[in-house]
């Protein structure tokens, strides 16, 4: 019992400690989650666009031994056609992160484009756009995506709108639900009366009073979207082989199971990629929503 | 001359799988410029209803709605040529825009007027600091919000103003602060006012006449200081009745006993007859369809005879 004020007395002086400036941020962001979330994809960031620098070896030459161990030299150790796995891991973040907010972009524009309309407008605007959502609801995601690219035939492009079509119903939905909840506030009903256009009232009154959670909607959905685009690749629907893709990588890893590394480094970049935006994501809704964030608290006491 | 004429207005709120509420069942009203009309009513008998449909916010069931002799046409997706006609709404903390400036939202206004005056000029006109332009809402209190939403109603010099219980959430003494500057600036400006409140002590400061609204219809009108010193309707009574004295003896306003009915199943005959002290065999079966005061007690003679045959 009696080490327990001392614990609190060392902790508060671990608070002490902290450097002003992250003191001084918000608290949903002090929080050791949302640090991690930040730090780990700011780095992968980094990554991608440094990745010349920081590959040891050319992330498509097959110039090592094959199917080396990790170790000094190659710390990921190397594939079956002896390309050294490292390289091609922080190669695969040019690939997988510029694609996946390419692609969480386009869903954001694209649904919140069709929710606001269909919100906004309501009538047959409305039931054509959200039938059409519930269409790719009725789908299980991964199936659909699935189809969509063969369909369109194996390439990365392909996967990528493959998962645009499934992926923009939800922000049509989110969309909606908003503009509804905020087409019928009066300051929205002012500007009208004040001789607003229906396009100048979407984007004055309504627009930046549903960005917020919208954004915060895309950012948890940057896992998802990066699971969906490598899962095609791993199926073999996305990234052609030579591409450093971590799907595919994944994928060719499964084919030398014993050689453990092969497979799980690009697995555990998609994995720390996911996580540090589900973390990024939780932290801003708790950030932007102040009644959420009262919640977790006291679910927390 | 009368600016807004409102006559017979029906309008109903339908949704889905219930049937329509008649919120106005046939209410009449003008309002002519330069004239201050308030209209008061409890909660719920259909004030925030007429005043949007005056704006054309609802559609209209039945009746006419005209403002300078032309009709006042329902707001669709077509931009609002008819400004002349601006609203300040009931609730502080949605009639302006969380993420946008004071000053901008007051600009919205000056832009229809085109007037050369400037958003800190009309800060000032309702009594708020100029630097508030640079404020956002969350940083005005109830009080001042309003204010800016008046400002930006007047700012685009509406020949016809709307206050829907522009000052309901404020306290006492901000209330008749804004409801005088309210008075103040419209007249000033030569605008009709249509003063919506359920506080009648605060409409008679500054209507010139007062409608007095039940469940959908216009019960009593008149001019404001015969409509407070000889109330006609028994509505009218019970509502004054209820308002508290500061005569220091101690007398309780009286609460009008019953509640408001449903406005999707009116009682038949006179809607008030179910809570009226004087109610008479023919409240019960006939409407009252007459003015000033629809209450069978004050029945034109000629109307008397001819349902005293029936
Ligand atoms: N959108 C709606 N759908 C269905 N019924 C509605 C709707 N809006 C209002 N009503 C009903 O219409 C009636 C009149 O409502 P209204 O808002 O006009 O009252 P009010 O006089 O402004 O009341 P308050 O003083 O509380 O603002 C009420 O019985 C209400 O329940
Ligand atoms: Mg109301």
């Amino acid at each position: 019992m009696s080490q327990l004020p001392l614990a609190v007395k060392r902790l508060s002086v671990t608070v002490k400690r902290l450097p002003a400036a992250l003191r001084r941020l918000p608290e949903a962001w002090r929080r050791p989650q949302a640090v991690a979330g930040a730090v780990v994809a700011l780095a992968w960031l980094l990554v991608a666009a440094a990745a010349p620098l920081l590959a040891p070896y050319d992330p498509l030459a097959q110039e090592l031994p094959r199917l080396a161990e990790p170790g000094p030299g190659h710390w990921f150790g190397t594939d079956q056609l002896g390309r050294d796995i490292l390289s091609r891991v922080l190669y695969g973040a040019r690939v997988s992160i510029p694609l996946t907010l390419l692609l969480v972009a386009l869903s954001v524009l694209i649904g919140g484009f069709l929710g606001g309309v269909a919100g906004y407008f309501g009538r047959w605007a409305d039931e054509v756009i959200m039938r059409f959502a519930d269409l790719v609801f009725a789908f299980p995601t991964i199936i659909l995506a699935m189809v969509v690219a063969a369909a369109l035939g194996a390439s990365l492009t392909n996967a990528v709108l493959a998962v645009l079509v499934v992926a923009w119903a939800s922000y049509a939905r989110v969309g909606r639900g908003l503009v509804l909840a905020v087409r019928e506030r009066e300051f929205v009903l002012s500007g009208r009366l004040l001789g607003f256009s229906v396009w100048r009232s979407l984007r004055v009154d309504v627009l930046p009073n549903v960005v917020g959670p919208v954004l915060v909607l895309a950012t948890l959905d940057m896992g998802t979207a990066l699971l969906l685009l490598s899962g095609l690749s791993f199926l073999g629907l996305g990234a052609k082989p030579p591409s450093a893709e971590w799907g595919a990588m994944v994928a060719s890893g499964m084919e030398v199971f014993d050689s453990w590394w092969v497979a799980t480094f690009p697995g555990l970049a998609i994995l720390t990629v996911v996580l540090a935006f589900n973390f990024l994501g939780d932290t801003l809704r708790d950030a932007l929503d102040p009644r959420t964030a009262r919640a977790v608290k006291e679910r927390a006491l | 001359m009368t600016l807004l004429s409102i006559a017979d207005l029906v309008v109903e709120h339908r949704s889905p799988g219930q049937p329509p509420v008649r919120a106005v069942a046939g209410a009449g009203l003008t309002v002519a410029a330069g004239e201050v009309v308030g209209l008061v009513g409890e909660s719920g008998c259909g004030k925030s209803t007429l005043a949007r449909a005056v704006c054309g916010l609802h559609n209209v069931a039945g009746g006419s709605i005209t403002f300078e002799g032309r009709p006042v046409t329902p707001l669709g997706l077509r931009r609002r040529a008819l400004t002349g006609i601006q609203m300040v709404f009931q609730d502080p903390y949605s009639s302006l825009n969380p993420r946008r400036r004071a000053g901008d939202q007051i600009a919205d206004g000056l832009r229809v007027s085109g007037d050369s005056v400037t958003p800190a000029d009309l800060l000032e006109r309702v009594g708020l600091p100029r630097s508030f332009t640079h404020r956002h809402p969350h940083e005005l209190s109830g009080g001042q919000r309003q204010r800016v939403a008046i400002a930006r109603a007047l700012a685009a010099r509406p020949r016809l103003l709307i206050g829907d219980e522009p000052i309901s959430a404020l306290d006492a003494s901000a209330q008749s602060q804004v409801a005088t500057l309210m008075r103040d600036l419209a007249v000033d400006s030569g605008a009709g006012l249509l003063f919506i409140s359920h506080d009648l002590s605060v409409v008679r400061l500054i209507a010139d006449r007062i409608a007095v609204m039940y469940l959908g219809k216009i019960v009593e009108i008149g001019d404001t200081a015969s409509v407070w010193d000889a109330p006609q309707h028994p509505y009218t009574q019970a509502l004054l009745r209820a308002i508290p004295h500061p005569d220091g003896l101690g007398t309780l306003p009286a609460e009008l006993p019953g509640d408001v009915p449903d406005p999707a199943d009116p009682p038949p005959g006179c809607r008030f007859h179910p809570r009226c002290p004087h109610a008479m065999d023919i409240c019960r079966v006939q409407e009252p369809d007459f003015g000033p005061a629809a209450c069978w007690l004050h029945a034109p003679s000629d109307l008397t005879e001819q349902s005293a045959k029936v």
